[in-house]
């Protein structure tokens, strides 16, 4: 490996490292505005500068690959200089208003020109003006701002595989622009935001209501898919403000996708902030104890097990555990978290986690997607496939709906039979899979949500069996859930014990008057209007469909509002953090589940959160290895059986809303107004 | 850049589509990219300018994303974005062809056509455009119109080529006044002891 030194320093590197990455190893700082580590570098801000020695003028030190026996220097008043004269350029045509702009106070270009750049402006000519450009509806533009880094243009070509974003015309005439002004199609358009690194692209459904430095930070993890991605929650008072990604390499990277991000004004919109009880047929704004005392009459006065419980798509471990208490205590079996019928068995661990990792995928070199759409199921992960697929060592094939995914696919159909086709290496694919050195599967919940569903993965396993997908250091069966509460759940056991009716059986019992009492935990997702006349409990946060049948309503907080636990799709057990607390008189949502239990008299053996946690790792150690993806064994899962020729398909209909919190948001309405209602049948584009 | 009426569709002609194929022929497969330039070229050949309509046909015929064909597009001044004459007449303003009085060819060629720079004539022949340096500053003042290079101009001359044009002739490119290529006018100043029994002067 190569040796250089950088301001005296020495420091040995991998050959075809840059400088600036060389520097950064050093802990030595070199300003940049165009270069980012997960871009291409494109050399063109020369902000970066540094002297060479023998070299005869500085150098882009992001573009410039390392030699052996550099000497490097980042700290000479050439390099000052250099600095200082690059600012300049920059600074011409960019405006004095830091004090109108959002980026004020976070801005690369604001604090560089402060580190770096002269204290004063020679420059008394005029400045060029921009026109405002349509990036959609979650983004802002000030174009005269930008300092045409291009670093959001290389985002939506590279990572976003949406290539829309271009600079038209040269020199003092290029503009950043979408192509013909239409709004950018991309689920991680909010990450170009981060990248600006002026004021240019700003949030726009957060526009002109914050300052920076006003904003409290609170480092939490997402709900609002099963990736649980690393986010921080910036707040003002008990305000969400916006979310922001924070760097988790194993999941998100560093990216969010534009639900996670935007979706934060639906925490404050339609919430449920005080109990509730249905009385002449309208819920009327009631006391806790009178809403536990009128739930503990109806209880009283039901038979044994004719109670259910359902969860939803953001509960927490606690409260999963809470309930499932809950239902022991009350002595029934009918309790699921499986909202849309997926097929998914709670006992093998390996048989309903995505056990190559996220992060893993990397490594795959063949992929078949099954009953999937990851594009809007989980977007920041299927910029993962696409990051592989462009090192073109990945192949991907498809059975599934057939959509832009951002990157090449075969597509082999969308009939599950294909599947048995492939177990049964009479299909070409099958080749494909065996001979590659890592396949791996994904099987989207579109694949097992369906009446055939433990036959189709039945099949999957089989085909991760016979193509060599389960192996020693490499399990490429991958289950990816679009629910962040279905692999805590199931990993609690949180689906019907012995004689336990499914979510399916137990709505149909409800609307058959087999059933007295129905506890919904934030379950929306259900064919609510089947219920008959059952008595039906929501605990939950927003007043969406589940509370608008309900004949109490139990007001809970959402993942932003609590220290909960969730499990991602990979088996990752995170929690998150209390940013904002919930509102009005809402709780978390496990003491609610406690304080029915108290008032059904079976009240629970824990009164702390770290009570509630040793009791979910009494139920299950995975819960003790926080932040941890330890290997799940392998093992037969599924059942033989024919499948139906119905095509299969992705369960999310549309990226923007999906759960209670994106269905309230305003931004998200305004997102799916502009793209449109229906994305599973997005077409096929051809710039992959 | 402003945008003007575009038409709705574009289609390369059988010919040009010809030229076209050959010339995406050339780079080896996966690198049709390559092949940008020349395809707007055509494009701009058969049309006289680049529409949106034609961006996107090329964009799908080389496989590339719509933005990063005009990016291509709107980087070169030479592809026009907006309908043209017949005829292009640029005229250099540069500071050699100044000097040589390039503003006596400006006036005379905006009374001839009876429009300022940017615009096209009334009966459609002609868009005058004032452009950078050519690279004929030997020859200066010049001009080019489509593809020649007329040099040595005076007002009178650059009148009489637009005349020319006018009445469907293509007057002969090159210098204006008689000298050869670049050669010193009057004849060569050096070297004038050798003869070359193939030249004239």
């Amino acid at each position: 490996m190569p040796k250089l030194t950088i301001d005296g320093r020495e420091i040995e590197v991998e050959a075809g490292t840059t400088i600036i990455q060389a520097a950064e190893l050093l802990g030595i700082e070199i300003p940049r505005f165009c270069y980012h580590e997960r871009l291409a570098i494109a050399g063109n801000c020369r902000m970066c500068l540094v002297e060479v020695e023998k070299m005869p003028k500085p150098v882009a030190s992001c573009a410039m690959p390392i030699n052996e026996g550099m000497v490097v220097k980042t700290n000479t008043p050439t390099v000052k200089n250099a600095r200082q004269g690059v600012m300049e350029f920059l600074l011409l045509n960019h405006p004095l208003d830091c004090p109108i702009c959002d980026q004020g106070g976070e801005c690369d270009l604001q604090d560089q020109a402060m580190a770096y750049g002269k204290d004063h402006s020679r420059c008394d000519e005029q400045k060029r003006a921009v026109d405002k450009k349509n990036f959609g509806p979650l983004i802002e533009t000030a174009m005269t701002r930008c300092i045409q880094c291009t670093r959001c243009v290389r985002f939506a070509n590279e990572i976003a595989g949406a290539p829309e974003l271009g600079a038209l015309g040269r020199g003092e005439h290029m503009e950043i622009t979408t192509y013909l002004n239409q709004a950018l199609d991309s689920e991680l358009s909010g990450n170009l935001i981060d990248l600006c690194p002026v004021g240019a692209l700003t949030n726009k459904p957060a526009s002109f209501t914050y300052r920076s430095w006003e904003l409290k930070s609170t480092e939490s993890v997402d709900a609002m898919d099963a990736l649980g991605s690393a986010i921080r929650i910036d707040t003002r008072g008990n305000q969400v403000i916006r979310i922001l990604p924070r760097v988790n390499d194993d999941v998100n990277e560093e990216w969010l996708s534009d639900r996670s991000r935007f979706a934060c004004d639906g925490l404050s919109l339609q919430r449920l902030d005080k109990p509730y009880v249905r009385r002449d047929g309208k819920l009327a704004a009631t006391t806790w104890s009178d809403a536990l005392s009128v739930l503990a009459a109806k209880v009283k006065s039901s038979m044994t097990g004719r109670m259910a419980f359902i969860a939803g798509d953001h509960s927490d471990a606690e409260t999963l555990v809470a309930a499932k208490d809950l239902a022991a205590a009350m002595g029934t079996t009918h309790l699921d978290c499986r909202q849309d019928g997926a097929a998914l068995e709670a006992g093998l661990r390996a048989s309903y986690l995505f056990n190559s990792t996220i992060a893993g995928i990397e490594h795959a070199d063949a992929l078949l997607i099954v009953g999937s759409n990851p594009r809007i199921e989980a977007a920041v992960f299927n910029a993962r496939v696409r990051k592989r697929w462009l090192t073109g060592k990945l192949k991907v094939a498809v059975i599934g709906p057939k959509v832009d995914l951002t990157y090449k696919y075969e597509w082999l159909g969308d009939n599950p039979s294909i599947l048995a086709d492939i177990a049964a290496g009479t299909h070409p694919f099958a080749a494909t899979l065996k001979a590659a050195a890592n396949p791996a599967l994904i099987l989207g919940q579109g694949a097992v949500a369906r009446t055939d569903g433990s036959a189709v993965l039945g099949l999957a396993r089989k085909v991760a069996d016979t193509t060599g997908m389960v192996k020693d250091g490499w399990n490429g069966f991958n289950v990816l859930h679009t629910a962040a509460s279905r692999v805590g759940a199931l990993d609690l056991g949180f689906v019907p014990g012995t004689g336990g009716k499914n979510v399916a059986e137990i709505v149909a019992a409800a609307g058959k008057g087999e059933l007295d009492v129905l506890f919904l935990l934030g379950a929306d997702e259900i064919d609510i209007s089947g219920l008959g006349s059952t008595f039906v409990v929501y605990i939950g946060s927003h007043g969406d469909f589940g509370a608008h049948r309900a004949d109490v309503v139990l007001p809970g907080a959402a993942y932003t509002e609590k220290n909960a636990t969730f499990v991602n799709t990979e088996g990752r057990v995170q929690r998150t953090r209390l940013a904002t607390f919930p509102p009005g008189e809402a709780k978390e949502d496990w003491k609610v589940v406690a304080a029915v239990a108290e008032a059904l008299g079976k009240a629970l053996p824990y009164t702390t959160l770290s009570q509630v946690r040793e009791r979910l790792s009494a139920v299950n150690p995975v819960f003790a290895q926080i932040d941890m993806v330890a290997p799940a064994s392998w093992g037969t899962f599924g059942q033989d059986g024919s499948v139906l020729p119905q095509p299969l398909t992705s369960t999310i209909k549309t990226f923007y809303a999906v759960d209670p919190i994106s269905r309230s948001s305003k931004t998200m309405a305004q997102c799916q107004a502009a793209f449109g209602e229906d994305q599973c049948q997005r077409k096929t584009g051809t710039h992959g | 850049m402003s945008m003007h009426e575009q038409p709705t569709s574009f289609a390369f002609t059988p010919e040009y589509l010809a030229k076209a194929n050959i010339i995406i022929a050339r780079y080896p497969q996966g690198r049709q990219q390559s092949a940008v330039m020349p395809l707007l070229d055509l494009a701009q050949r058969q049309e006289g300018w680049v529409s949106t309509a034609a961006i996107e046909t090329i964009a799908a015929m080389l496989d590339m994303a719509p933005i990063r064909v005009q990016e291509v597009a709107t980087f070169y001044t030479m592809y026009n974005h907006q309908p043209m004459g017949k005829h292009h007449v640029q005229v250099c303003t540069n500071i050699c062809c100044q000097l040589t009085g390039s503003d006596g060819i400006v006036d005379s060629l905006k009374f001839a056509l009876g429009v300022e720079f940017g615009d096209t004539s009334k009966d459609g022949l002609f868009t005058l455009s004032e452009v950078e340096c050519l690279g004929a500053c030997a020859n200066a003042p010049m001009m080019q119109i489509d593809d020649d290079y007329y040099e040595d101009l005076t007002p009178e001359s650059a009148r009489a080529i637009i005349d020319a044009f006018r009445q469907g002739q293509t007057p002969k490119p090159g210098p204006q006044n008689g000298r050869i290529n670049s050669a010193p006018e009057g004849g060569p100043t050096t070297l004038t002891t050798l003869s070359f029994s193939s030249e004239k002067a």
